[in-house]
């Protein structure tokens, strides 16, 4: 835990973080910011259980080795939400969310 | 002294994740991702979870961050602008995320939560002997679980992201 930082303080933090995230997410138009800003609230996500375990259960490790199931999951989600935008880019020659209406054919 | 460089590292995420969500042209956006990325492995190294940290710096700041700019220039022209979103869609969506976000610090503050007197730095070899225990509360299983999704992410974005040959 940090010295003279309070729970209160960081969770403060974590949550403007998150609903930061969240605006991106709904006023973005193009997929790989909308991408970006699903990173900014899985970190907000991250930080919370990191916070949570290491000022309330010192004791214990759930929380510290989720943050790192979360990490992992961030990456392969961003890897296959790529490959998709790529994919998708050479279907229809474009990123937009407006323009991705059918993913198939 | 840790409480400045707290505060600093937190004024340095909210600048950065504002200016990233909000910023038109895409390329700056990424970088301002990556600065806010860097300074939440700084607030990791602080809860003395160096591990993490580095994990944050690697993965993020190394992966994720060069996958999105290869993406980004693979599909845009560097110097594009985004296009301005609808101002009634910002408000709507200011509006959204505030009242979210009174919610959540309301429910935060009205709680009162124990903490814990001390705390102790996380060691990295008990996490190695937690994530690899098959006994109680062990993590074995989701560990597992783990490398079979990276596996199988690996082989989705080969398959995905080769796709059909563009016909005509």
């Amino acid at each position: 835990m940090i010295e003279g930082i309070s729970i209160y303080e960081i969770l403060t933090l974590s949550s403007v973080l998150f609903f930061i995230g969240v605006y991106g997410f709904f006023t973005r138009e193009n997929l790989i910011t909308v991408l970006m800003s699903i990173e900014l609230i899985l970190n907000a996500a991250a930080v919370n259980f990191v916070i949570v375990n290491t000022y309330l259960y010192p004791d214990f490790l759930q929380g510290v080795i989720f943050s790192i199931f979360i990490v992992a999951m961030a990456a392969a989600e961003t890897a296959l939400a790529i490959a998709i935008i790529i994919n998708l880019y050479k279907l229809v020659v474009s990123v937009e969310v407006k323009d991705t209406q059918e993913m198939k054919y | 002294m840790e409480t400045i460089l707290f505060y600093i590292l937190s004024a340095l995420i909210l600048i950065f994740a504002i200016a990233s969500v909000s910023s038109r042209k895409i390329l700056r956006a990424v970088i301002y991702l990556l600065f806010v990325l860097v300074a939440i492995s700084g607030i990791y190294f602080m809860i003395d979870y160096s591990l993490l940290a580095a994990i944050q710096l690697a993965v993020y700041g190394g992966g994720v961050i060069v996958l999105i700019i290869f993406s980004v220039l693979l599909v845009h022209h560097v110097e594009l602008e985004l296009e301005v979103t609808a101002l009634r869609k910002k408000i709507i969506a200011g509006i959204i995320s505030l009242a979210g976000l009174g919610i959540t610090l309301w429910a935060i503050y009205t709680f009162p939560f124990q903490t814990a007197g001390t705390g102790k730095a996380i060691e990295v070899a008990d996490i190695g002997r937690k994530l690899l225990s098959y006994g109680e509360g062990g993590f074995i299983l989701p560990f597992e679980v783990m490398s079979v999704l990276l596996l199988a992410v690996m082989v989705g974005a080969i398959v995905i992201a080769k796709g059909k040959k563009l016909k005509e």
